[in-house]
């Protein structure tokens, strides 16, 4: 049995409002690490948001199951005790909340040095640090990963993990997707980039809300660079 | 039990270290009511406190170049259910000198309570003086808060005031501070509140930069919930080349609540440069999404977000 599976599900923007996705099915076994790729638009933060059960993201039709059982209707804090767990492409701040409250949220005895090490921080830098503005968006950004990693998820949805993070780090991003997957975390991963995508186990590729490609991460990623779908008009995409 | 011990207990039961009002090497000015139940100075330190009807009248002055290692401690409060205090209180800090007031204020029974404080401050030529104000009340909300004060720093001085009301009832609560800072000279406001039940909050923070290259910040965090209501108008004149200020207010409320802020900004200088910003409504949705994408509930996030913002 999956431990995330994704049946037929369709998403619509309001009550006869555009469709952003179309039927879309996929699974992930615990541990996996599952990359979507897509250009802006295709609808891939929009099925984080319906894994995730954020407010106003319910499917149209269609079934999510975690473990087996239907999650459609559970809310995001009902999941997330359930094992899932989303990192947002921009993490929010918050005023008055150290990096290591920040870390230690749920559970008062995570090692919230341990884990800004593995996101490449140095601990006597950050944990007194607060996750407010005067972070920048790369730090605040591995601090988020730091807080999901010590949540020790069984789904986590990373939505562009990698944006914001400076070219000479993006080996650390790797390392925390690796680190997920050692610890048998499934990961849904949102990227752009093809050298974090080609550590996952599998990509599928949106076009306007509709997996058009599923399989290996470098077919996948190769089918993307080929014919992608920045200029995709009703009868000009290459692939609808 | 003493007065002061009595105090000085539900101080420590509000959170506060005791402590420090015993160590021979803090000052100290402990007053309940209209009784000045304990003080103490240290060298370069005066410190004059009389009792009045109403309340007590205290003369503070650090004398020029002092620069105190450790806080005053200034205690105020009452442990009855029904009274009065009024502060009178005058500080000058004079050049070069620098000292760090902590004051606590303890109603820890309040139902029909009055305190209030005018206070004037002079904070000279590169001296500098941070004032820290904390309220311990208790759950009746039957108390009136009305602190005022005038504050004048001097050129290339530094003022930071921290005003801090968030365990137990607020009641009703009118803050006037006014402050003119010369030039180089920096001042800084800082309110947190937390208002409940039928809490009325007013406060108004005004900050004239008056010299060249003054530099002023307002900053309030408010949190409401129930039929608590709270209007903060934060001022800054920008009068002088150079001059810096910022207003900065956020207010979260909840249930029926209503919360009013009102940013002025006046600058009387083209070099001068005043901004605000302002942002009232429930707990941001995203904050919420991502506590409770961690396993909080609801509520849990709420709560943290306030506490937050009122750190």
């Amino acid at each position: 049995m999956p431990l995330l599976d994704v049946r037929n599900v369709s998403y619509q923007a309001g009550e006869g409002g555009a469709a952003i996705l179309n039927g879309i099915s996929l699974t992930l076994e615990p541990g996996e690490v599952h990359a979507l790729l897509g250009t802006n638009g295709t609808g891939k933060s929009t099925l984080a948001y319906l894994v995730m059960g954020c407010e106003g993201y319910r499917p149209a039709s269609g079934q999510i199951l975690l473990n087996g059982a239907l999650i459609n209707a559970l809310a995001i804090d009902e999941r997330a005790r359930s094992g899932v767990t989303m990192a947002w492409q921009e993490p929010v701040r918050f005023e008055g909340i150290t990096v290591k409250d920040y870390l230690c949220l749920k559970d008062h005895d995570v090692d919230a040095a341990h884990y800004l090490g593995l996101v490449g921080l140095a601990a006597e830098r950050y944990l007194g640090r607060m996750v407010d503005k005067c972070l920048s968006g790369g730090e605040r950004k591995r601090i988020e990963l730091a807080s999901i990693l010590a949540l020790k998820p069984r789904l986590a949805i990373l939505d562009e993990p990698d944006s914001g993070i400076d070219m000479l780090s993006i080996q650390d991003v790797i390392n925390v997707i690796n680190a997920f997957r050692a610890k048998g975390t499934a990961v849904l991963l949102i990227t752009h980039r093809e050298e974090i995508a080609g550590i996952a186990d599998r990509a599928s590729q949106l076009c306007r809300g509709t997996i058009i490609c599923a399989g290996n991460p470098a077919k996948v990623a190769a089918h993307y660079k080929l014919q992608n779908c920045r200029a995709c008009h009703p009868g000009e995409c290459h692939y609808v | 039990m003493s007065e002061l011990d009595t105090l000085l207990r539900a101080f420590g039961e509000a959170g506060g270290n005791r402590g420090a009002l015993g160590e021979r090497e803090t000052a100290h000015l402990a007053a309940s009511g209209n009784a000045v139940l304990s003080s103490r100075t240290v060298e370069g330190l005066e410190m004059e406190a009389v009792e009045t009807d109403s309340g007590i009248a205290a003369r503070i002055r650090l004398r020029a170049g002092v620069k105190l290692e450790r806080p005053v401690h200034l205690c105020f409060g009452v442990l009855h259910e029904e009274g009065n205090q009024e502060i009178a209180m005058e500080v000058t800090i004079e050049p070069d000198a620098r000292a760090v007031f902590i004051a606590h204020c303890i109603f820890p029974k309040a139902k029909k309570v009055r305190h209030s404080m005018n206070a004037v401050v002079n904070v000279g030529a590169n001296a500098g003086m941070r004032y820290s104000e904390t309220h311990y009340h208790g759950p009746h909300g039957g108390i009136e808060v009305v602190p005022k004060l005038k504050v004048q720093v001097g050129r290339n001085g530094r003022y930071f005031t921290e005003f801090a009301l968030t365990t137990g009832r607020v009641g009703r609560l009118d803050i006037d501070y006014d402050v003119t800072a010369a030039a180089d000279a920096v001042a800084e406001l800082t309110t947190r509140a937390f208002g409940r039940g039928s809490d009325e909050l007013m406060i108004q923070e005004r900050v004239v930069l008056a010299g060249e290259n003054a530099r002023g910040l307002i900053k309030a965090r408010v949190a409401l919930e129930d039929q608590a209501r709270a209007e903060i108008r934060g001022i800054t004149e920008g009068n002088a080349a150079g001059a810096r200020g910022h207003v900065d207010c956020l207010e979260i409320v909840k249930d029926q609540a209503v919360a009013r802020a009102v940013p002025m900004v006046q600058v009387n200088n083209p070099q001068a440069k005043v901004t605000h910003e302002a942002a009232i409504g429930s707990v941001d949705k995203r904050q919420m999404e991502t506590l409770m994408a961690h396993g909080l509930s609801a509520q849990e996030a709420v709560d943290v977000i306030v506490k937050g913002i009122l750190q």
